[in-house]
């Protein structure tokens, strides 16, 4: 094998562990005694930990631990704590949220989606623990902090589907249950009781954006790949201070679409991709039932979707004399 | 083995894990609509329902001349009408479509008194038959001229093989304890997914409104439907789409499931089987509930009703279309019963249009 086909980590470091900087003003200390794997550093750095978990890092964790256990229990709960119906039907389990009948009543009784209220308030606290921890774990190393943002774009789908539809709707029975398949089922019952999500633009566009961050996340790693041999991974000093490898690279793609993204500017088209998915896609969620309620019909109205030749059928029940 | 070889042998047992619940082998496809809407049916040849062998009458059927069933008989009060000759031919049917051989008449009447209304399976296939004459009459909507005769359900057995009763349900729904909330199971009748199992209770027995999506495009108070309804009809439409052994698109679009304007005629018909199914179900099973013993009865008490897969089983026609009909007339009623069928202006005009669906994709 020729040794610049590095779709593996070629180099791994062995020497004294990596402590990182000492930084002031925290409670907590990094946890944990680095240790070194070999197949971790196939894919990514040798050196495993230490870890800073700090207080956030503890209470998401718990208020996680949480959520997972309410779910969990009420999975085996359904079929009678058997572990073996627990294991095989896992996939179908599910802890349902409340009735319609329930509306967006604050405290629904346990078994009819009170359990179902208390793993979404945990998980979302948690979400949001995690959150404030990216954010201030970043400031604390200097840095910026677009993980934070890009993460919120992602917590804001989730609160959409699990909080925000549902106040606006009135109804926590619009919420996503927990569970493999049920969660499944539950997007294309919704799709279908909404006349059809594909017709929703932003859902368009948040499909858009997902393909596209893939499209570009693969551009962009194989180009890095590519221009390895000539010191391409080492993409920051490229930045600042642009070498063969970003020369070849920008002439890869100026040749062949005419066009190239910087070895800076690539990160932002990945970074807004990514972003702009969940962000597209909440909105889309957003807006369905509360502003549209058939996304098909609206499609059609606003000569947004083709209008294919009828097949003459009429609903059986706009005859006279139909039995409904 | 070389590191290679290893990469091979994982490769293969995860593929094969990956594609063993895909069914190999060429399908055949047939374009039912419009090109570029998705509109065909993909059949897998392996997996067709095997034609059940309809059995041979069991001698020719006698003319409808001579004394009648009602002359001849005491307390006929179904076909009394019918001559004595026919009357006793499908009997002798009856006998190979329901009754167990080692049983034969026996299985209803009593050899010593065979006017006698002793026998539970006596009354019950009197209704019966009274039901097989409403289905031929008043619901040709959906069988059309094809009909159904006893064996289109029975198949040979005392009790028809596909049927449904209320589910067991929850044993206490104020805890979570055992509690499916009537969903995410294994369950057969809604094709293995995680959707609400029973959906024959609430649209084949009772009459819930089995439309989700809303007839406007912006939300109004008339139109407040949940996904979990939503999530019941999708149960019910997986029940069909598996007791047919059709795709969603043999009748919807899926542009738009709720659209009539770009449905097939196929959905028409289907629309009038449900109203069937509830017919029979709620005027000549329910009614029996105090005649069937309680061996015969589902876990809440109420006798096994009729759904899709009781009559289709596994095919989009029962018993692949073939009509029963012409040799038994007795089970098709005088065209004086025949009540006009719904919504026949919305069956008629359209398979013309729908006969030659390649000829639509033609462009102007």
């Amino acid at each position: 094998m020729a040794s610049y086909q590095n779709i593996f980590t070629q180099i791994q470091l062995r020497g004294p562990a990596e402590m990182g900087p000492a930084l002031g003003g925290y409670d907590f200390p990094r946890i944990g005694k680095p240790g070194v794997s070999y197949w971790m550093g196939k894919i990514g750095n040798a050196q495993i930990g230490p870890i800073y978990l700090g207080g956030l890092g503890i209470l998401s964790l718990m208020f996680g631990f949480l959520a997972f256990e309410v779910v969990g229990l009420n999975m085996w709960a359904s079929v009678g704590w058997n572990p073996i119906q627990f294991v095989r039907q896992l996939p179908w389990l599910a802890l349902e949220p409340p009735g319609p009948e329930y509306g967006f009543q604050l405290f629904v009784p346990l078994a009819h989606g009170g359990w179902w209220q208390i793993a979404g308030f945990s998980m979302t606290t948690s979400v949001l623990l995690w959150w404030l921890r990216t954010f201030r774990r970043a400031r604390a190393l200097g840095m910026g902090t677009h993980v934070s943002w890009a993460f919120a774009s992602a917590i804001w789908l989730m609160l959409v589907l699990g909080f925000i539809r549902p106040m606006l709707m009135g109804s926590w029975a619009e919420a996503v249950p927990f569970g493999i398949f049920p969660h499944l089922d539950w997007t294309a019952a919704f799709s279908i009781r909404y006349g059809n999500l594909f017709y929703n633009p932003f859902h368009c566009l948040s499909i858009v954006f997902l393909y596209g961050s893939t499209l570009l996340f693969a551009m962009h790693g194989a180009t890095i790949l590519a221009v390895g041999r000539y010191g391409g991974e080492r993409e920051l000093e490229h930045i600042t201070d642009r070498g063969t490898a970003a020369e070849r690279a920008a002439l890869f793609w100026r040749w062949t679409m005419g066009f190239n993204a910087t070895y800076e500017s690539i990160h932002r088209w990945a970074w807004w991709f990514a972003v702009l998915t969940t962000l597209t896609g909440g909105i889309g969620i957003l807006l369905t039932g509360t502003v549209v309620d058939n996304w098909y019909l609206w499609a059609i109205q606003h000569g947004y979707a083709p209008s294919y030749p009828g097949t003459g059928v009429v609903d059986p029940a706009s005859l006279p004399g139909a039995s409904q | 083995m070389s590191a290679v070889g290893k990469l091979f042998a994982g490769a293969a047992v995860a593929g094969a894990v990956l594609l063993g619940g895909c069914e190999l082998g060429p399908k055949t496809t047939q374009q039912t609509g419009f090109r570029g809407t998705g509109m065909d049916q993909i059949v897998d040849p392996d997996h067709v329902v095997k034609l059940a062998a309809i059995p041979a009458p069991p001698y020719a059927t006698p003319d409808d001349s001579g004394p009648r069933a009602g002359q001849t008989y005491q307390n006929v009060k179904v076909l009394g009408n019918v001559s004595t000759e026919r009357f006793n031919h499908l009997m002798a049917s009856i006998n190979q479509w329901v009754a167990p051989p080692e049983q034969g008449c026996n299985y209803c009447h009593n050899p010593e008194n065979m006017a006698s209304d002793e026998k539970y399976t006596k009354i019950v296939a009197r209704r019966m038959l009274q039901m097989t004459l409403n289905i031929n009459g008043k619901w040709s909507s959906h069988v059309k001229n094809t009909g159904v005769t006893c064996y289109t359900c029975h198949r040979g057995n005392a009790v028809p093989t596909y049927k449904w009763a209320i589910a067991e349900g929850t044993p206490d729904p104020d805890t979570i304890l055992r509690n499916k909330h009537g969903q995410n199971s294994p369950n057969a009748s809604v094709g293995f997914a995680s959707l609400p199992y029973d959906p024959f209770a609430t649209y084949l027995a009772g009459k819930a409104q089995i439309r989700v999506a809303a007839s406007s495009e912006y939300p109004s108070k008339d139109h407040v439907v949940s996904i979990k309804d939503a999530e019941k009809t999708y149960g019910l439409m997986m029940h069909m789409s598996s007791a047919l052994g059709v795709n969603c698109t043999y009748c919807h679009n899926s542009q738009s499931f709720r659209s009539w304007t770009i449905s097939r005629p196929q959905r028409v018909t289907a629309y009038y089987g449900i109203r069937m199914v509830r017919d029979v179900n709620a005027d000549y099973i329910t009614p029996l509930a105090s005649v069937f013993p309680a061996y015969r009865k589902g876990p809440h008490g109420d006798p096994y009703k009729v759904n899709c897969q009781t009559c289709h089983q596994g095919q989009s026609k029962p018993l692949g279309g073939v009509s029963m009909l012409a040799a038994n007339p007795a089970l098709k009623p005088p065209p004086t019963r025949v009540v006009a069928a719904e919504g026949g202006a919305a069956g008629k005009a359209v398979p013309a249009l729908m006969a030659n669906p390649q000829a639509m994709t033609r462009r102007p």
